[in-house]
């Protein structure tokens, strides 16, 4: 702020307009330099070697990113025949249209199992993944190799991906939407399992304190020191969920497990594109208005917070 | 530390009686004394305060009947029968064991560690399929990250100059996120052909929704300050953006691509399910085709990768969020 100042009102009057400056700095800042290094050395530590760094990350990052379109046989012409196909298919898809009514109502159905196994799925990981949060919570569960386990076996759950999911439980209870319910909770409890421990960690400790101050037991400090504190974050993240969740029930369809995706992958494979343009808009239009519930919600509890997924 | 409390003048005091019921559950109290008000200044405050309980206890239940009426809606809906999820609980655990079970060679019906060599027969393959996922998640994410950057100046609240920009770019990214990869890349599967290129360009477009909310969300947050200077020292746009705005949201977008990379590495492994390459294509064979212990061993590498590729990140982003916290 200072530098400003000085440059506006020093010695070489106000700065000329119409000079181009190839540097960034001032002519008065550029005469005294040495004495502004002096007196801000954060502005100028390092300088050179942080541009170095900076040019050898991005050269790094760029230089893998070529690697990798080379490794996966990537090809302008492809591209470019692909693009035209692309453009061919759009013309094809106006206007949306599921060709009779009995299969609108089909597909109206479908989207309705979508959103309950999304509801379902999100509800019941939230339950069960409830007492972990606190268990792998680091200022709760103060035993390290419990905490260590807990948090693994969390991060192995998660680490598997919802059609993952999806096909090991179909094996268990058959095709259906009750194989989707069961993906998407087993998925999601292993997030949720995390953002919950994560945000018992970030409690506030002095309610907790004084809980123990007044002589209450572990599970009081847990019921009256912590809860309070983090029930709504909890509340917001499993809305947040809901809502990204009924996007991920739209395609576990693919592999059978009931919603909508499987009449879209189906849409797709037959080259029906007027129904594909159908089926992709009920489930933008599904997930604007979950999506708008869900923050109308999550605002009353939390009040406009951002939320970390 | 601990200090007396303030006596209040007028006041009485004496141990608040501690319920002997609640003993068992919260432990004995440590004998305290508390200043105690006087009676008819009590009594109204006791009775607002158990007003306020019970209407915040009747919320508590309104909200609870309306969660257990919509489950048991979406239950009929979806079919949900736990009369059989009950009888076939047992088969998750077969299903276990089983896929930990070498179903055929020298070493059938025995627990696959006893034999890792069998077990990893396929490791150098699965191991180039993981590098290939990996490149896919790479791949797709830079792509998307480095749209999502041009995009989310545009698309902020703050920095966005024209309205109806503002407004298509936001749409853009709504329908880009929206529409899940898994449909894009069967998609462009049909129109690219089958391999992992379909999976690089679906990942890429969901990754550019996706990370454009998010840092047109850390745009709208930064100090405008900056902004104003600039703008104020006769910056076009564009220099407003570069040297008012990017450097002020540099780590944090960082911090959310590299976040975005695991969740992509998690995303790629299964787009081999539609024929847009990754290990998903023999992670699916292998299921459907009841290769039991190949299922465990290629899953045991998926979670194995991401499982690093989750540290790796989180230490990336630690180190990150802490240098902006210095500075």
């Amino acid at each position: 702020m200072s530098v400003l100042v000085q440059m506006s009102g020093g010695p070489d009057g106000p700065m000329s307009t119409t000079r181009k400056v190839r540097s960034a700095l001032g002519p008065w800042a550029r005469e005294n330099r040495r004495e502004l290094e002096k007196r801000h050395p954060a502005v100028f530590a390092g300088s050179p070697t942080n541009r170095a760094i900076t040019v050898a990350v991005v050269l790094g990052l760029f230089g893998l990113l070529v690697f990798a379109l080379w490794r996966l046989d990537f090809s302008f012409a492809r591209i470019g025949a692909g693009i035209g196909q692309l453009a061919h298919f759009l013309t094809l898809m106006v206007p949306p249209s599921s060709g009779t009514w009995a299969r609108f109502w089909l597909f109206l159905h479908s989207l309705g199992e979508t959103v309950a196994i999304s509801l379902l799925g999100t509800f019941t990981a939230a339950v069960l993944a409830f007492p972990f949060g606190f268990l792998a919570a680091k200022n709760v569960m103060t035993q390290r190799v419990l905490h260590f386990f807990t948090r693994r076996g969390l991060d192995t759950i998660r680490g598997v991906d919802t059609l993952i999911w999806a096909l090991i439980w179909i094996n268990v209870v058959g095709l259906g939407p009750f194989a989707g319910i069961l993906a998407i909770m087993s998925s999601d409890f292993g997030s949720f399992g995390k953002l919950f421990s994560e945000a018992v960690e970030a409690v506030d400790g002095k309610p907790v304190e004084g809980v123990a101050s007044t002589g209450g037991s572990q599970l009081a400090r847990i019921r009256f020191g912590i809860l309070p504190q983090v029930l709504p974050v909890f509340a917001g993240q499993v809305l947040y969920y809901f809502e990204s969740n009924t996007r991920s029930a739209t395609i576990i369809g693919i592999v059978g497990a009931g919603g909508i995706g499987m009449y879209l992958t189906e849409a797709i494979r037959t080259l029906e594109w007027q129904q594909v343009s159908l089926l992709v808009l009920m489930i933008l239009v599904t997930v604007a208005v979950i999506d708008q519930i869900s923050s109308r919600i999550r605002f009353a509890v939390i009040g406009e917070r951002r939320i970390e997924t | 530390m601990i200090r007396d409390p303030p006596v209040p003048t007028g006041g009485s005091f004496h141990v608040l009686p501690f319920p002997s019921r609640l003993r068992p559950i919260f432990g004995d109290p440590m004998p305290t004394s508390l200043p105690r008000l006087p009676d008819d200044r009590l009594a109204p405050l006791l009775g607002s305060y158990a007003e306020a309980m019970r209407t915040a206890r009747l919320k508590t239940l309104a909200a609870a009947a309306i969660l257990a009426v919509v489950v048991i809606v979406a239950g009929r809906f979806a079919e949900v029968d736990l009369a059989r999820m009950i009888g076939r609980i047992g088969t998750v655990g077969d299903y276990v064991v089983r896929i930990f079970t070498f179903d055929g060679g020298d070493n059938v019906g025995r627990f696959v560690l006893t034999a890792p060599g069998e077990w990893m027969w396929g490791l150098v393959h699965w191991g180039k399929l993981i590098f290939e996922t990996l490149l896919i998640a790479y791949a797709g994410t830079a792509m998307g990250a480095v749209a999502a950057f041009v995009l989310c100046f545009m698309a902020a609240r703050n920095l966005g100059r024209h309205p109806w920009l503002r407004a298509t770019v936001k749409r853009f990214l709504e329908f880009c996120r929206t529409v899940p990869e898994l449909v894009f890349a069967l998609i462009f599967v049909i129109a690219f052909g089958l391999g992992a290129m379909p999976g690089v360009l679906a990942i890429a477009i969901h990754t550019t929704g996706a990370l454009g909310k998010m840092f047109s969300e850390v745009v709208e947050n930064i100090d405008m300050k900056p902004v104003e200077g600039a703008t104020a020292a006769g910056g076009s746009w564009w220099q407003t953006v570069r040297f008012a705005a990017v450097p002020q949201v540099l780590s944090n977008f960082a911090s959310y691509t590299l976040l975005r990379f695991e969740i992509n590495v998690r995303g790629a492994s299964v787009m081999g399910f539609v024929g847009a390459g990754g290990i998903g294509q023999d992670l699916i064979e292998a299921i459907r085709k009841f290769y039991y212990a190949d299922v465990s061993a290629i899953l045991v590498l998926i979670i194995a990768t991401v499982m690093v590729i989750d540290l790796l990140t989180e230490r990336l982003r630690h180190r990150l969020i802490g240098r902006e916290a210095r500075t």
